[in-house]
């Protein structure tokens, strides 16, 4: 897999099928439903218990907000994967181009994404500090090489966003 | 993104007037009787009254170090350097204070930093 800017976009190249196949589980692997540890993850309370009445307000006012503002930024994604659809027999040397303006959809997919299956899995500080743990042998170890690979791409676009600032807006 | 604003804070203020009539004296002029100056006991809104907050930013050991140090230079247009010591001190320390005042504020940082997915909370001083 190559990774670089050309122009306006970000361009992931040479993605083979398996890693292909990460990128396009972005989105579903973003979605909280069904995982309690997840869901109070992604919408954890602002503040302590004792301040019953924020909570409350924000349950009511900022909570429907930021499921809006997660879920347009995992569609963004997932249109943008849609050029990863198509005839499997093809998939060998697919390449990904992402606008650089969807920069920052993409880091909101991919942080929702990796904080979703690390609540899932509950991995611990020291596995998600294992960069190198090899081969994978379980849907555990997949999970984690998951995370590690979003990871990875957040790094790169991260990298990209600081040295253009202002190119990634709307 | 929006925040419905808190409700009767500022609405409280009020004022109570303490009047009467006093006598004053004067060697060089005739006795008179003036009205007592207004005193008004102006009685603090509640948002003066309220103490501050802080903004907290807990550890989270799934969000990047530079990611992080991208949205506090994004939400309090701190400079890289002053972004990455308080990004440090949440790694090191699990929390930093990033921000403190008034609590409509601090609340709107709050909602900008869980829109990025940090675990931050407010918290009244003291």
């Amino acid at each position: 897999m190559e990774i670089c800017r050309r122009e306006d976009k970000l361009e992931i190249s040479e993605l083979d099928p398996f890693l292909a196949e990460l990128l396009r589980q972005i989105p579903a692997s973003a979605n909280p439903e069904g995982t309690p540890t997840a869901e109070q993850r992604l919408f954890s309370p602002p503040a302590g218990p004792r301040e019953r009445e924020i909570c409350a307000e924000w349950k009511l006012y900022v909570q429907p907000e930021l499921r809006r503002l997660f879920r347009t930024a995992t569609e963004t994604v997932a249109a943008d994967l849609e050029q990863l659809s198509g005839n499997e027999k093809t998939f060998a040397n697919r390449t990904l181009r992402i606008p650089a303006k969807h920069a920052d959809a993409w880091l909101s997919a991919l942080n929702q994404a990796r904080l979703v299956i690390a609540a899932k899995y509950n991995f611990t500080d020291g596995e998600l500090c294992d960069h190198y743990r090899s081969p994978i042998g379980s849907r555990r170890d997949l999970s984690l090489f998951q995370v590690n690979f979003y990871g990875f791409l957040q790094e790169f676009i991260l990298r990209e966003v600081s040295d253009c600032p202002g190119k990634n807006s709307d | 993104m929006s925040w419905q604003p808190r409700r009767g804070s500022a609405e409280v203020a009020q004022s109570e007037r303490s009047e009467g009539a006093i006598s004053i004296s004067n060697q060089n002029a005739n006795p008179a009787t003036v009205e007592a100056p207004v005193i008004e006991q102006e009685t603090r809104s509640e948002e003066d009254l309220d103490l501050p907050w802080q903004v907290i930013v807990h550890n989270d050991p799934v969000n990047l170090m530079s990611y992080v140090t991208m949205v506090f230079q994004r939400v309090f247009g701190y400079p890289r350097e002053k972004a990455e010591r308080h990004m440090l001190e949440v790694h090191h320390k699990g929390r930093s204070i990033l921000w403190s005042g008034m609590r409509e504020r601090a609340e709107l940082y709050v909602q900008q930093l869980h829109g990025y997915l940090l675990l931050a909370t407010l918290e009244k001083i003291g």
